[in-house]
This record gives C-alpha cells, structure tokens and sequence, in this order.
C-alpha cells in the first residue's frame, strides 16, 4: 500500500465525489451494476411475456402493450444490457490485465458512463409513461415512420439509440487506446492476454458498425419530426434501405455481445485447466477472422425481403463459413481442457454450458443461413430460439461465468460455490425448457411477435412449457443476487489471487487499489504471474521513476510495447457530469422539436470547453515534473 | 415545487398524447363530445383522422387541404366555422354548396376523429401529437410543422 | 413446415433434414469430445501448480486433432452451402404459371385479385384463397401500408410485402386440402390476427368456384333482405366494403361479395357462423382491438335484417 499513490490516484469522497469520479474501476462497477439493473429488467417484461403466451387467446395484455413488452425487452436486452455489461468489464479489467494505472481517456469513460445511464432512463421514464416504442426493436420501416407510428414512441426509440450509440462508440475509443498505448513495458501484442485481444477486436467493430446505425435512426427521426423522406416510396425512398442500415450494424451488434463472450471463456479455461491456452494464434487469428466476416453477413436478417436471389447466396455462404473461426476457438478449448487438470468450480460449469448451448445455437444459425431453410424459419419461433440459445449461451453464461471468476478481485470476497452451483443448474435447466420448445413451435409455424395465438393449432402445450422454464430462470436469477448479497455482507476476505491465475490483474490487491499496481510489472510472456512463478525475475522487473505526486503514466507502443513516453492523466472532473447533463437535454429535446439541435447546443458546447479547459495548478504540476533533454 | 409541477405536467401530455384509445366504452358511445378536447392532444386519433380523410375521399373535393371544387381546409377562412362542433357539424349534417352529410355513413368515433385531423390540417393542434407526412407523394408540410401562426 | 404439400415445401423440407442430420451430428461429436476431454483429464479442487510445458513444446497430438476437426467442419459446411445452392436454385424454377393471383397486404386483411390482367375474368376477395391442384400459381405480392410477409408453411416459403415494391412468389399444391398460413412480419397491433386460408381443390372444382366468384352479389330474396341491403348501402359499411352488383364499392376492407362462401372471418380469427358474425359487426374492437373497423351498434332488427343479406352472399 502506498499512500502517496493511493492520495494521487484514487477520486475524492462524498457527493460530489460520485458526480466527479473517474477511476475506471467505479466507472467500470458503475457500468455493471447499471446493466445488470437493465438485465433484471429486461427479464421482468420477459416474464409478463411468457405470462401472456402460456396460454391461447390469453387476456393478461392487451396488444399495444404486448408490443412495448417485447420493443423494451429487445431494445434493453441488445442496447442496455449485453453491450454495456461487456464494455463495463473491459473499462474495469484492461487496465488491470496490461499493468496500467488508467484507461486512456478517463474522463471521457466517465461521459460515456452517464450518457448510457441517461439514456436507458429516459426509454424506461418514456416506457412509465406510455410513451413506450412498440415497433419492434429492430423498429421497422414504414410501420416505424411518421403515418403508422403516431405520438413520439418511436422517436424515443431512436433517441436511445443515438444515446446507446455514441456511449459505446466513446466506450470503444477508450478501448483501443488503452490496448493499444497502455500496456506495460514488454507486453507486446504477441503476449497480450486472449481477453485483451476480443475487446480490442470488438472495439473496432463497434466503430465501423455503430455509425450505420446512428444514421439509420436519424433519418427515422428526421422523417418523423421535420418530413424528409428517406423511407417514403412514394417520393424516392425506400423501405428496405432501413433495413440494410440497421443490419449491417445490426448482425456486428451481436457480435460485439459474443466475442467478448469468447474473451471469458479464453480467460476463465485455461485458469480451470491450470495450463496455457492451446493454439493462441489460431485464436487470435480465429478473433479477428470473425470480426471480418461479421461484417459480410448482415443480409441473412433480410432473405425473405425484395433482394436478387444471386445476391442472397453470397450471404449464405458468408454466414455459414462463419461457423469456421468460432470452430477452431471450440476445438482449441477443448484441446485445452484435454490436456490440462480440471478444475470445475463455478465459473468453469459456465464455462462449459457454452459447449451445449451456444453451439446448438451456432448450428441452429448454419440452419437459417441457408436461404431456402431461411424462408420457412424466418421470423418464426425457431429463430427466437436461434437467437436466444446463441446470445445466452455464448454470451451470458460465459458472462456469470466471468462474474463469479471476478467477482474476488471486485469485492474482495468469493461467491458460494455451493449457491453458485445451484445457480447454474437452474439457470441452464430452466434455459433448455424455455427456450428449446422454441424451435418445435417454429417449425409447427408460430410466427414471432404475437400477442395470442388461436386455441386450436396445438401450439399450446409447448408454450406453457416454455413459461414454466422462464419461472425457473428467474428463481435462478433470484439466486444469483441472493449469493451477492451474501458475499458482501457475510463472506471473508480472500486473498489475491484465489483462482491462481496467470495474467496480471491477479497481483493487485482485492479490490486493488486506486492505483492498480504498487510498481508497473515489465512483461516477459504470456501468463506472466504463471511465467513468475516458474522463473524467478532476474533482470529488473517494474518500472521505477514515475511521479507519484501527479497521475503520471507510462505509454508504450502500440506493437512491442517498448517505453514511449510519459503522459499525465487528468483529475476527477464534474464536467463530463455536466456535459452528459447539457447532451442529455440537447437528445431528449430533439425528439419534440428541430430546434433543440440549435438552441441545446449552446450548453453543451460551454460544458466541453469547460471540460477541456486548462487549469493552471495542473498545468504547473505538469510542468514541474517535465524532464528536460 | 414549480420545477415538480413542470414535470408534472410535462409527462401528463405524454399520457394524452400516446393513448390508444381502440375501444369507446358504452358510456362514451352516446356522445363523443367529450372525447374530442382530447383527440387534438391525442396522436393515434389524428394519424386515423388522416387516414380516414384518405379512406372517405374528402381529398376528392378538398385535395390535401388545398382545395378545390370544396374549400381549403388549412386555410384561416372557415365559411361554417372553425371550432370542432362547427367541423363536427359541417360532416355529419353535410353544408349548402355540396358538402354531403355523413351522418350514419361514419361513426361518431371516426368522425371526431376526421375533426381533430382538419384542425391539424391548419396547425390548431399540439405539434407533438400532430401527424407527421404520410408515406405519399409530398403535398406540402406535414401537419406537425404546421403553426396557426403561419 | 414438416408437412409439406407442394413442392415448395418439400425442397425446404429435404434440405432441411439434411441440414438436421449434419448438425446433430456435429453437435453430438463436439459433446462427445468435450464429455472425454471432461472425463479423462485429472481433476483439482483449488489452484494445483500450472502446467507450462506446452510453452516450450509442440503439443503435435491435439495440433493434428484440431486441424483435423476443423477440416471435417469445412467439408460438411461445404456441403451445407452446396445443398442450400442447389435448393435456392430449384426453388426458383416452378416454371411458367397458370393462375396468377395479386395479393396485397393491408393491416390487418389480405387482399386478392385475380386474374387482374384480364378484365373479363378478373374477381376480387379476401383472406382466403383457392387454387386449382397441381397448377402452378404466381403471386404478386404489394403492400398498401407497411411491410407484410405471406407465408403458407404447408406450401412454400415466406416472402415479404414491401410498399413500393411487387415481389412475386410461386409455389403449387400437389395435394387437395385447406392449409393455414399466417402474416410473418411485424406490422402493428393486430399482427397477431391476420392469417389466411388457402384452399387448393380439383381444377373442375376450382372452376366452378371461380365461376361462382365472378357472379355479382345476388339480388335480395326478400324484404328482410333488402333492409338489410338497405342497411349496408346507407350506413358505414359501404364507405369501406364492396359489394358487386350493388352501389357498395368501397376497397379499403374486404370485399364481401361472397362473404357467406367463406370459413373464416376477421383475416381468419374467426368462424364464419351467424353469431360470430354478428359479434364482428357490433363490436369488432373487442376482438381484434386496433382495427381498423369501428363499432357498428344497431337495433336488433336491423342487425337482423343485415345477418340475412350478409348470409345470402354465397
């Protein structure tokens, strides 16, 4: 513990310590609980669903509300939830995992933070208040534009996306700063943890696909509010241009929920398998082939629409050869487990429901690839099955995998090991029967986004299955807090490094501390505490001669992490607060009138520049420790 | 405590604007009279209007509000009036000069709806519940750019 | 789409049970696999030392295994793309069709038009279509409002109705029967409750159906009748419905002229029975809320006198 550091580093207490704070671990935490939040809540409209469908001709919700059930519940679950959950792991882990005090743009992570949270409220303040989009969450045109959808609920919807948007596209900026100039000295890319390398690989994603999207919604918002037609035929638009926009950042999306998926499984294996990750560049390639391919893919979503069946055959091909990558990574995992000692606490039983449910998922997806499967499948229950078994399977089982691996460096307890067995068993056995009828009911010919369906087609039994499984799921969930709960409050303090772990974020304390690391390791290999503790250090081993008075941080470079340069990190700042607070009114305005654009920009420009504004005591600081040549 | 009133009152037009009202409950059928203060602040009841301006061919006479062997409607000239009983009247009873009565030909219901969208037509109702342009060839502002100020 | 009718349908469904067999093979192998690496490696209840020989050592065994299975997978996704080509491509060639049908899609009713190129046979009805056996038939799909998908899972797959667009499907019936299909795209409130019958039948038998289509409504058999008739001219059902052979011609809902020839009612939500019917007129909303069709309350008689004319329209 070093009290200097801990006094430089480390945000200031009280209120306006919450308004200001900027450490990437409270904003990381932040970022979790806030998902999690919508993660429980997305699950509540789920379960009102499932109410309504357990049986034929059911009179619990009426249609217009069934409708906003299942716009929230998509629009939490992909925009709320699975990307800022991920982002929220990656803000709080990748400092710790390169050796770094900071991410790189603290305080625009802060910013990021607040716009996702304003955002998320003002879909839930406008859900509350009947304002509630019921579109769909994929908010198809013409029944999103301005003749089918009166009133402003589709304009909130997209509004939460420009919010949605530009906290993840900041998010991913951070992202790829960070990895890419953060990382300690000697930690070239070749050594870099398989969890860095998903989330820096995802980051990239994110920035050539959310655009697309911020577009796509403004035109819809443009449409409605002030005439233009970009979706009306009638004077030149077109229905389907919607839909190109909104796929193509759309099929990335959920990539950008499954490879982070991958990055926990590629942690939490080797740890349970107490052996190095087998085939790492097969990874590494696998990782970047997928974000490629993610890219080619995003016309499957539209082949029952008017598009050239030529054209449509290439998107068959690409969607299927997809499965390729994903492949080596399930075979490499294997191969790691073959060969290693196993190890099946917790989070490694999560780990392993991957194996059952994301690849039924993944075949059930080679299923629909094919466009001629893909006409009778189409918006059916089989693809919500599709699509659940792969986003929970790939993505959430690995994710409380990931929370229950981290959750010691977190908090600074464990969770029940015995709780979190029950957990998993109920939460993978209420999964199956929720949601395998799903493609039994598909292939009988239900269609998807129904609030009843008739008496008489022998669809009822398996959906009173599948609502009896979602029962299950949320005592599972119910579990889950409960064992948080208990952790914190009766659980003992554990030590560093309970799983015995190889890469860095293991040797800080638990929770570490404002400042991460005592010292910056310099990095020799892969594994490096696994690497330590089979070959003793004998060249020096951390950094010495960063300022301890003054955020001072090391900047490496981006390829072979040699010492490039010392930086000097900002301070905890109210401003990014203020300015989410001043954006926040310029978006929720411009859904009620053009003008908000002009007339909010006002504030939100004085924000930033007060932000960005130099303080002198910090400029003298800086100064004073300057080394001349 | 004024703050908490605004937003009150912020989030109640909300409440107006978004409900769908689908069913007229018994009590309202006898006379929608009441219903129609709500419609200009009520976004699904102008989008039908709209659509049933379409549906019933008023555009056959009025155009889209331009006019042409009838009156403009989004004009600040009204021979019968403007308030919505006066518009009420005007298509349920029909007016001399070629207006034909619909009375018994819409419902009660559709008809103050048809009203409420006339009112829109010259920027009488709320801008945020107005409709906006109908997916068809462009006539001209849409009904929520349009002010009685312009 | 297990029980295919046409062959449409059966493509998709040869396909699919290729697809099935290859998948559920992959499945179980990549279980089985997992199971073994499971079952044979050592276990450890906490952080045994780690085991970091693979660093300096090629591990050749699971090198070969993987390259392996990642090889098996390429071959069989091959096949899957191959199989899926050749399928697209028979989907495509039904050949030159025989009945041509335009269906256009409404929130929430579907509209169609027969023969509509040729003035002397063309005929309009709703909700449910027949077509002759063994015939191929072309469906140009429109849109009047927002984006439909037609889809007979019995007979062929979907496609979607987009406005601004015709996209066409073909597909044929090979066997005789009544097959249900369902609208497949999101498109508002009542999304839930249009669906369509499609009821393929002998060609003799489609013929005299068709006949039978053609023929204008038929005058009212008697004074009940005709007040209803009356009824249905006067009041707001003709503001919207067509009736042939009357001053009826409404076209933004179903056209009726042969309402009583129907199974269904409401875009196949409801039986077509006399107290179905009746319930439909007066209070619509209360079974389909969001239509489109407002509440008709009328005295008895009156419904009456409409419920014999309506019944009439064979």
């Amino acid at each position: 513990m070093n009290p200097l550091l801990e006094k430089t580093w480390s945000d200031p207490p009280g209120v306006s310590g919450f308004f200001s704070a900027i450490d990437h671990k409270t904003i990381g935490l932040r970022y979790l609980v806030t998902a999690f939040g919508f993660f429980v809540a997305a699950g509540l409209l789920a379960a009102l669903m499932r109410m309504q469908l357990s049986r034929p001709e059911n009179t619990l919700v009426g249609p217009d509300l069934y409708n906003q059930l299942f716009t929230m519940h998509g629009t939490t679950m992909m925009f709320l939830f699975a990307v800022p959950v991920m982002q929220g792991m990656a803000i709080y882990l990748l400092p710790l995992m390169l050796g770094s005090r900071s991410v790189a743009f603290p305080r625009m992570t802060a910013f990021s933070y607040w716009i996702y949270l304003f955002g998320g409220l003002m879909l839930y303040v406008a859900f509350f208040l009947n304002i509630g989009p019921d579109a769909g969450w994929f908010s198809y045109v013409p029944l999103a534009g301005p003749e089918y959808s009166p009133g402003k609920r589709v304009d909130f919807w997209a509004q939460t996306i420009t919010f949605s948007e530009l906290s993840g596209l900041l998010a991913a900026v951070t992202v790829i700063a960070t990895v890419l100039k953060l990382r300690a000295p000697g930690m070239t890319l070749a050594r870099m943890p398989l969890f860095v390398w998903a989330m820096l690989v995802t980051a990239f994603m994110i920035l050539f696909a959310m655009p697309a999207v911020m577009l796509a919604s403004t035109a819809l918002i443009l449409d409605r509010l002030v005439g233009t037609h970009f979706y009306n035929p009638a004077e030149g638009g077109d229905a389907v241009l919607w839909q190109h926009l909104f796929w193509f950042f759309g099929h990335p999306e959920v990539y950008f929920i499954f490879i982070p998926g991958l990055a926990f499984m590629s942690t939490i294996i080797p740890t349970f398998s107490r052996r190095p990750m087998f085939g790492y560049p097969a990874m590494v390639l696998a990782l970047i082939a997928t974000a490629f391919l993610a890219f080619g893919l995003w016309v499957h979503h539209m082949f029952a629409a008017h598009l050239p069946e030529l054209g449509k055959s290439f998107f068959t091909a690409a969607s299927m050869l997809i499965a390729i990558p994903t492949a080596i990574q399930i075979f490499c995992w294997i191969a790691t487990m073959w060969k290693g000692r196993l190890w099946l606490a917790t989070p490694m039983l999560f780990s392993l429901a991957f194996f059952f449910v994301l690849v039924a998922g993944g075949l059930t997806g080679i299923m629909v690839a094919s466009v001629p499967l893909d006409f009778q499948l189409h918006d059916t229950y089989f693809v919500v099955a599709h699509l659940h078994y792969v986003l929970i399977g790939g993505a959430v089982f690995p994710l409380f995998g990931a929370w229950y691996y981290w959750w010691p460096k977190f908090t600074g307890r464990m969770l029940s090991e015995r709780l979190g067995k029950w957990q998993f068993w109920l939460f993978f056995i209420g999964f199956e029967v929720a949601f395998y009828p799903m493609h039994h009911l598909g292939l009988q010919g239900m269609p998807r986004r129904v609030y009843t369906y008739p008496a008489d087609l022998g669809w009822d039994g398996l959906n009173m299955l599948s609502s009896l499984g979602a029962v299950v799921i949320a005592s599972s969930m119910l579990l889950f807090v409960a064992n948080c709960m208990l952790s914190l409050r009766r659980a003992a303090p554990c030590p560093e490094n309970p799983w015995g772990a190889g890469t860095l974020e293991w040797a800080t304390a638990s929770p570490p501390r404002a400042y991460n690391f005592d010292a910056i390791p310099i990095v020799r290999a892969r594994d490096p505490l696994w690497e330590a503790s089979r070959e003793p250090p004998s060249e020096p081993d951390h950094v010495v001669g960063l300022a301890e008075k003054v955020r001072e941080a090391l900047v490496t470079t981006a390829v072979e992490a040699m010492p490039d340069h010392r930086a000097t990190f900002p301070n905890p700042s109210v401003w990014p607060f203020i300015s989410a607070v001043a954006v926040t009114v310029l978006f929720v305005g411009s859904i009620f009138t053009p003008w908000a654009v002009v007339w909010a920009s006002l504030p939100v420009a004085i924000a930033v520049t007060l932000w960005f504004w130099p303080r002198h005591k910090e400029t003298v600081e800086h100064l004073a420790i300057e080394k001349r040549p | 405590m004024r703050l908490a009133a605004l937003l009150l009152l912020v989030l109640a037009a909300g409440c107006e604007r978004e409900a769908r009202q689908f069913q007229v409950p018994p009590a309202q059928a006898k006379s929608l009279k009441p219903g129609y203060a709500n419609n200009e602040r009520n976004a699904y009841a102008m989008s039908q209007g709209k659509t049933l301006f379409r549906w019933f061919n008023c555009n056959g006479c009025h155009a889209g509000g331009g006019g042409g062997m009838g009156p403009p409607l989004m004009s600040d000239a009204w021979r019968y009036g403007n308030t919505p009983d006066d518009i009420y009247k005007s298509i349920m009873d029909g007016r001399p000069n070629g207006m034909p009565s619909f009375r018994g030909r819409i419902a009660e219901e559709q008809a103050w709806q048809l009203v409420a969208y006339v009112r829109s037509m010259s920027g009488y109702a709320r801008q945020d519940a107005a409709p906006g342009r109908a997916d068809a060839l462009y006539p001209g502002d849409p009904e929520n750019r349009r002010d009685t100020r312009n | 789409m297990l029980d295919a009718a046409g062959p449409q349908a059966a493509r998709v469904l040869d396909l699919w049970w290729l697809t099935l067999a290859i998948c559920l093979l992959v499945f179980f192998g990549v279980l089985l696999f997992c199971g073994l690496a499971l079952w044979r490696a050592p276990k450890t209840q906490g952080p045994a030392a780690p085991d970091l020989a693979s660093l300096s050592m090629a591990e050749r065994g699971p090198r070969a295994a993987v390259a392996v299975a990642v090889a098996a997978s390429t071959g069989l996704l091959f096949v899957l793309i191959i199989a899926s080509f050749v399928a697209d491509r028979a989907l495509a060639n039904m050949g030159p069709p025989d009945l041509k049908i335009e269906l256009t899609g409404h929130r929430w009713w579907w509209e169609a038009r027969y023969d509509a190129s040729d003035p002397s046979k063309t005929f309009a009805t709703a909700n449910e279509l027949h077509i002759p056996v063994g015939r191929t038939v072309l469906l140009e799909l429109k849109a009047d409002d927002v984006i439909h998908s037609f889809w007979v899972p019995n007979l062929a797959g979907k496609k979607d109705l987009i406005p601004g667009r015709t996209a066409t499907l073909s597909l044929r019936a090979d066997r005789a029967g009544t097959y249900r299909g369902q609208c497949a795209e999101f498109c508002g409130v009542q999304h839930a409750k249009m669906a369509l019958l499609v009821t393929a039948m002998p060609q003799d038998e489609y013929d005299k159906w068709a006949a039978a289509q053609r023929e204008s409504a038929p005058e009212p058999a008697d004074k009940q009748q005709a007040r209803g008739l009356e009824l249905f001219v006067n009041g707001t059902c003709a503001m919207c419905h067509a009736i042939q052979g009357t001053p009826a011609h409404g076209r933004r809902a179903p056209d009726l002229t042969h309402l009583a020839s129907r199974r269904t009612l409401a875009a196949g939500t409801l039986p077509n029975t006399r107290g179905h019917l009746a319930g439909w007129i007066l209070d619509p909303q209360g079974i389909k809320p969001g239509v489109n069709m407002p509440a008709n309350p009328m005295p008895p008689e009156d419904l009456d006198a409409l419920l014999a004319y309506l019944e009439a329209l064979k």
